[in-house]
């Protein structure tokens, strides 16, 4: 199980503390999923960090009682003059697992050719989170942050993303944000909403839609109804 | 790793390894490249400054208070001591800001990054010094040295100082940049007065204590016993060498741990 427990997270900048979220928690079972929506700058971002424990919460805790994923397809971690090869060894190294066995799947779904074997400063855009969405494949995670901004690429792409995630993983967790309610609806079983630094939960994606449209539409006085 | 991640200790010793390991191979490829040399620059680098180093003072020829100590080797041992405090402390404050993509692996740590880029200089300088005293031993412009033992140990009171001021100053700038900003001038400063480039011997009496107050310094007259003997009288005193290590270690491992908590992206 993956529980968020009473976080809060500021961050110091030239104007004095700013708050992304304060006092934040849920749970997340093995096998089950969650969809965050929120608008732009809601703290989306924020909180996958968090829960990859690449930043620390201000205060509260994150407990992992499962294995957690990188935020996939997140390119960040690759350096210029290493090849797509060298990235594959770095990261399979850094999770104690044997590189060899994995090249075949990652060579056929980047559809590389020779420029797996190339810096990666000489890849397209594309050619970048094709490498970044099979690397986060290549490990098994029990649980998938997935923060849907990151996966841009072309339909084939989105198709063959879908079919590694949840099709031939779909016994796993995952963690979806997206400030789109498409995605949220088609794969997330429920939602919660990341509004004013604050966490609402619901009992359904529809509910939860509901509610994140009237964000969208800065009905303070509707958003405080759901406070109560 | 079914529950909350209370690791066994040998468990989580053979994730740091591997996690090491995985940085060390990284750092070769993305500071040497594959081109030319290679990862052989680790050792070249050092060398050239070294060697032009050597060059130049010996253009110049340097005073000795005639002392009778060969240019090259005051050189070799000088600039080597300074390679081992300055280059890991470098490396290091800029380490956080060039690997925190990698804090994405839960496993990678910032102290991860820091031992890496220390482990890689310690033995890239160290490497240098061997080669190059090898070769000039070999040339004879650079006597045998006198006692093996105390210019190891004065290697590894340098090695030590250089490893534990890294951690502080790499560590600190997660506080704030401006440790980054200031290291490079305080470097620059601290090179004349280390005791690369002269005896504490040859100093007057009052500026001696004063410079005895810089721990490196202490490290080098050490190191310099042990390569040249009773040719020259040094100074040192390798406890307060090794108090002030200790500090700078326990506050760097502090500062580290805190940095932690505190990298943003």
């Amino acid at each position: 199980m993956l529980s968020v427990e009473h976080v809060s997270k500021v961050y110091e900048t030239r104007r004095g503390p700013h708050k992304v979220f304060e006092d934040i928690s849920f749970t997340l079972q093995r096998s089950r999923n969650l969809g965050i929506l929120g608008r732009n700058g809601a703290g989306k971002s924020t909180m996958i960090r968090l829960i990859s424990g690449a930043e620390r919460p201000t205060t509260g805790r994150i407990r992992r009682g499962m294995r957690v994923s990188w935020p996939l397809a997140f390119a960040g971690a690759f350096a210029g003059n290493l090849t797509g090869l060298d990235n594959l060894k770095f990261i399979c190294r850094v999770y104690g697992i044997d590189y060899k066995p994995l090249v075949p799947f990652i060579e056929d779904f980047t559809e590389l050719g020779s420029f797996f074997r190339e810096p990666v400063m000489h890849y397209s855009h594309g050619m970048m989170t094709r490498l970044a969405f099979a690397l986060s494949m290549a490990i098994e995670f029990d649980c998938f942050l997935i923060d849907e901004a990151m996966i841009v690429g072309d339909a084939r792409f989105h198709q063959r993303c879908h079919y590694e995630l949840f099709q031939k993983r779909k016994d796993r967790a995952f963690i979806l944000v997206s400030h789109d309610v498409n995605a949220i609806k088609t794969y997330c079983e429920n939602a919660v909403v990341l509004h004013d630094g604050r966490l609402f939960a619901f009992p359904n994606v529809d509910a939860a839609y509901a509610f994140y449209l009237q964000t969208l539409a800065n009905k303070p006085e509707v958003i405080e109804q759901w406070q109560m | 790793m079914a529950t909350t991640g209370e690791l066994s200790f040998f468990r989580s010793l053979a994730i740091q390894f591997r996690v090491l390991h995985a940085l060390l191979m990284r750092e070769l490829i993305t500071r040497y490249g594959r081109d030319n040399l290679g990862v052989l620059w680790m050792v070249g680098e050092p060398m050239i400054f070294t060697l032009g180093v050597t060059a130049l003072w010996s253009a110049a020829g340097l005073s000795h208070g005639g002392t009778g100590i060969p240019i090259v080797a005051f050189a070799v041992t000088g600039y080597s001591s300074v390679l081992m405090w300055r280059n890991a402390t470098s490396q290091c404050s800029a380490g956080i800001e060039q690997n925190k993509p990698l804090l994405f692996h839960r496993s990678v740590l910032i102290i991860d990054v820091f031992l890496t880029r220390i482990a890689l200089e310690v033995v890239g300088a160290s490497s240098s010094f061997i080669f190059l005293s090898f070769f000039f031993i070999f040339i004879g412009w650079m006597p045998v040295p006198d006692n093996l033992l105390l210019v190891l140990a004065g290697w590894f009171m340098l090695a030590w100082f250089g490893s534990s001021l890294a951690l502080l100053v790499g560590g600190g700038t997660a506080f704030s940049p401006l440790v980054h900003r200031l290291w490079h001038p305080i470097a620059y400063l601290l090179f004349p007065l280390s005791g690369a480039a002269f005896m504490v011997e040859w100093m007057p009496k009052k500026f001696q204590e004063l410079l005895l107050y810089l721990p490196m310094v202490h490290g080098v007259e050490l190191l310099r016993h042990g390569y040249f003997g009773s040719v020259v009288r040094t100074h040192y005193d390798i406890g307060y060498m090794a108090e002030c290590c200790l500090v700078l270690t326990l506050c760097g491992l502090y500062v580290v741990r805190e940095a932690s908590r505190r990298v943003e992206f």
